[in-house]
């Protein structure tokens, strides 16, 4: 009989088989990297559902997962849909109160966390979920004195006991899985009202893994760190489904912090970062480079240049002149290997980002030192998975072709649409939202606004619902303009104002690594964001980034109209705390609109400073008020000019 | 699988009528105070009022020249700092007490020289005893730096870390250490809000997981009336008070002490 591999404990249940001894998973711990292989965690699993069950968790419950990247928590994922139930990953700094609305939304009985500080925050927000029962916890550390929760330990001993008197229970519940099982529940960010749980099949996932395997070739002898939220869509994708598809090892980081020390350590093959990792990065390096001695700043420069000329192109097998590719390989002997040691990326075949658009230098900077960085694009709606860019076709301002399998194409409104396999199953409980975002032939809504390129490549322009009118009547994208100004390592977030209005003015954060360091070096003295938020130096340095965007924007067709007439440096970091950016760091536009009315207004009617009051909540739960008088400062506009071609 | 909640036990270390002067300076005068097994003791009170000197005292830096102390049932005229270390005691200092060239895990390190018994040509060469007490001390390092949390800058040199996290590698040195009796000087000093109550957990969190002993010195009264079990108070070398929070709390004479009274 043939094997059917198609859930995700049968995945597992293969690789037990065919690579028992390979590594699965690994985690440092104590300061030293613990192995699992496959056949350890297939025991780990079996046992780890036993006690599921034997606590009484049934087909199509749900089971929480709350905490950082453990394998125990990966486990707990395989052993939940072993036996036919859902888990829900949810992150795991939100506080408590915002943990209550998902608990109840999945109705959670069981909930499996990583230690004290998520015990502490389930706990807090049980007296609000009624159905909350379970809680099991992996790491014991000031946990002794609780007496409601129960430990791994304890719960694995009870699932061998019941694995002991009923042995052919485990298999048999894995037989019962079918492929159109929901696998897993992930909840939006909620950009947009409430979170939703998007509930994904097994089959979905799947078929996005098997796309993405064969698409980049990866196999059994991949290794990946994982440490992004086990909650977000991009982590459930490569240090799960790709995981059990293909076989190959996730590696768990010691901590948050020690994130970057593991990467050097590991040396994955395949790596996923955000674009605002690869730009912490970049200006590490660039800080310790400002630090070097003059030989080596010379060579960093030097090959760096080289680099940037042809590294991309030798990257992308593309004919090279003799002279630049010697230059580039001695380039590579003295700095570009070195550098892709200390940045953890010397054995890397395959690197993605996404999530956010990546600044083009910052994007060829790492493609031309030959990290093979692409970019991909999908949500959670679609498992991640709408278009990747292939090796060797690699633009930096779109995000690749249509994935194999997926089907996309652009409505008339701009909107793109997607039909294929790894659509979502549903919007858990809200059936109005699942037919307003898939439509009668089966295209599902992304909300994004995007057009082909002659190449077929797919550009991302903005979110659908936010593109608007200028009072002139162009078109106005802000997340093309805020991203532009993004790029610039002095700017964190940006906020663009300009819809239905005669002018665009925007809201600046400024970086407080960079800008921090920028103003160390010229011995400008600070003591914290607010403060050095309101240095004129600061301004004159935000006011020439604005302006380069200006003039930037002046040569693109249609875009003109949208420069930035007047800015101003926000005297607070925009924050998830304050409700002002989501969980995934992308702004709240509406409410930062509401919130900071009186800015705009200032901004909008020619004051060149504003008094401001703003309520900001602390890590720890208290809130305090920070206030500051706001400079309002204005940016040089041009002309507009079309760009000659090149 | 709960166990019980933290007790206090029977007392562990009593002093009794300590005096200690230095030449003319009475820092100490007739102090008697006890510590009882498993509990969080603080010693508070205004700058200069002897709280320095009588963890001195507690550890052998100091000798008095008066009175008595009694540790594990053994009644002696002062301590002395190998007997003290030896019998379980260690302690973190006011002002940072770090090799600031070395790491954070060969700082941590030191404090388990008292647990390695291989001699200096067996640890020269690697080989038996000296190999079995490295990894076996390195295990015991890597608990407390996991403990602690700070993974991150294990390889650190101390120098170059902020202040909060060079008290908290303190701490990981004492608890290397694996002490009965903890004292902390000062853990809090120079802290930020977010950095004590970091600390504050990680002191409640050693007295529950070790079980240790704990006397600390602290500044802040808020942090001091939240974790300890008991309070002494001092002012000019003299005992005021001595009582659960509550209890001193509402003692006038603290009161006095620390608002100041018109004379």
């Amino acid at each position: 009989m043939e094997e059917r591999l198609d859930t995700f404990p049968r995945l597992m249940l293969h690789h037990a088989r065919v690579r028992p001894n390979d590594p699965a998973t690994r985690e440092k711990d104590l300061g030293i990297w613990q192995t699992w292989t496959w056949s350890q965690v297939a025991g780990e699993v079996r046992a780890l559902a036993c006690g599921l069950a034997a606590q009484g968790f049934r087909r199509g419950m749900h089971l929480a997962i709350i905490g950082d990247n453990r394998p125990r928590l990966y486990w707990a994922m395989i052993a939940a849909d072993a036996l036919g139930g859902i888990p829900v990953p949810m992150y795991q700094d939100a506080p408590a109160a915002e943990f209550v609305y998902v608990l109840n939304d999945a109705a959670i009985v069981y909930a499996i966390a990583e230690d004290q500080e998520q015990v502490d925050k389930l706990l807090e927000a049980k007296p609000q979920v009624p159905t909350l029962a379970h809680i099991y916890y992996d790491d014991p550390r000031g946990l002794r004195n609780y007496d409601t929760v129960t430990s791994y330990e304890t719960l694995a001993k009870i699932g061998r006991e019941f694995d002991a008197a009923h042995p052919g229970f485990f298999d048999e519940e894995v037989a019962k899985g079918r492929p159109d099982d929901v696998s897993i529940m992930l909840y939006t960010s909620g950009t947009t009202g409430k979170p939703k749980g998007v509930c994904q099949t097994h089959a979905a996932f799947i078929a996005a893994a098997k796309g993405g395997c064969e698409f980049d070739h990866l196999t059994a002898d991949d290794s990946i760190l994982s440490y992004l939220p086990m909650a977000w869509v991009g982590d459930h994708l490569f240090s799960y489904a790709q995981w059990l598809y293909a076989g190959f090892t996730i590696n768990c980081p010691e901590s948050g912090d020690t994130v970057m020390t593991d990467l050097r350590e590991i040396g994955p093959t395949y790596y996923f970062a955000p674009p605002r990792i690869f730009e912490n990065l970049l200006t590490q390096v660039m800080i310790r480079m400002e630090d070097a001695s003059v030989i080596k700043r010379w060579l960093f420069r030097y090959f760096t240049d080289v680099a940037r000329r042809c590294g991309a192109d030798i990257l992308d097998g593309k004919t090279v002149a003799l002279a630049d590719r010697l230059q580039y390989w001695l380039g590579n002997l003295l700095v570009y290997g070195p550098l892709r040691n200390v940045l953890g990326m010397s054995r890397i075949r395959i690197a993605y980002t996404a999530g956010a658009a990546i600044g083009p230098d910052l994007f060829r900077f790492y493609r031309s030192i030959g990290v093979n960085l692409k970019q991909l694009y999908g949500s959670t709606e679609t498992c991640a998975y709408v278009c990747l860019q292939p090796n060797g076709d690699v633009k930096f301002d779109t995000v690749g072709v249509p994935a194999p399998g997926a089907e996309v194409k652009i409505a008339k409104n701009g909107e793109v649409l997607v039909r294929g396999p790894m659509l979502l199953k549903e919007y858990y409980k809200r059936p109005d939202a699942t037919a307003e975002s898939i439509d009668a032939e089966g295209y599902f809504h992304t909300g994004d606004a995007g057009i082909f390129d002659a190449a077929g490549h797919l550009k991302i322009i903005d979110r659908a619902k936010d593109v608007g009118k200028l009072g002139t009547g162009a078109i106005f994208a802000p997340n093309y303009i805020e991203n532009k100004l993004k790029f610039f390592p002095h700017i964190k977030e940006a906020v663009v104002f300009g819809d239905q209005r005669d002018k665009v003015c925007a809201f600046i954060n400024i970086d407080m690594g960079s800008s921090g360091n920028w103003a160390e070096r010229r011995g400008l003295p600070y003591s914290g964001y607010t403060d050095l938020a309101a240095k004129p130096d600061i301004y004159a340095l935000i006011r020439e980034c604005v302006e380069k965007v200006n003039a930037e924007l002046a040569t693109e067709s249609g875009l003109a109209d949208s420069q930035i007439h007047r800015f101003l440096i926000l005297h607070k970091e925009l924050d998830p705390d304050d409700d002002e950016l989501t969980r995934t760091r992308k702004v709240r536009r509406g409410f930062v609109a509401e919130k900071y009315r009186v800015l705009i207004d200032a901004l909008y009617g020619g004051k060149t400073v504003e008094h401001i009051e703003t309520l900001v909540r602390f890590e720890d739960g208290r809130s305090g008020m920070v206030a500051a008088d706001l400079q309002i400062a204005d940016a040089k506009t041009f002309p507009a000019h079309a760009k000659q071609a090149a | 699988m709960a166990t019980a909640a933290r007790k206090s036990g029977d007392v562990v270390l009593k002093l009794e009528n300590i005096s200690l002067a230095f030449g003319g300076v009475k820092a100490l005068s007739d102090i008697s105070f006890d510590v009882r097994e498993y509990e969080v003791r603080a010693i508070i009170g205004p700058n200069g009022a002897g709280k320095s000197s009588l963890l001195n005292v507690i550890n052998g830096v100091y000798h008095p020249q008066q009175g008595t102390i009694m540790f594990r049932g053994k009644q002696r005229r002062d301590m002395d700092t190998h007997e003290a270390a030896a019998q379980g005691i260690a302690r973190t200092f006011q002002n940072i007490a770090l090799f600031r060239g070395m790491t954070v895990l060969d700082n941590i390190m030191t404090g388990r020289n008292l647990r390695m018994n291989a001699t200096f040509i067996e640890q020269a060469i690697w080989v038996g005893r000296a190999r079995r007490e490295e990894l076996e001390n390195r295990r015991k390092v890597e608990e407390v730096i996991d403990f602690l949390e700070i993974q991150h800058i294990r390889k650190t040199p101390v120098g170059r870390l902020p202040y909060g996290l060079q008290k908290r590698v303190e701490l990981a040195r004492a608890l290397a250490a694996e002490p009965s009796l903890l004292l902390l000087d000062e853990p809090m000093a120079g802290m930020n809000v977010e950095e004590k109550q970091d600390m504050c957990r990680f002191v409640l969190d050693v007295n529950e997981q070790y079980g240790t002993t704990i006397v600390l010195i602290e500044h802040d009264m808020g942090v001091v009336m939240d974790i300890s079990d008991r309070v002494v108070v001092l002012d000019y070398g003299k005992k005021i008070g001595d009582g659960t929070p509550d209890n001193i709390r509402n003692n006038q004479t603290v009161i006095d002490a620390y608002l100041g009274v018109a004379h």
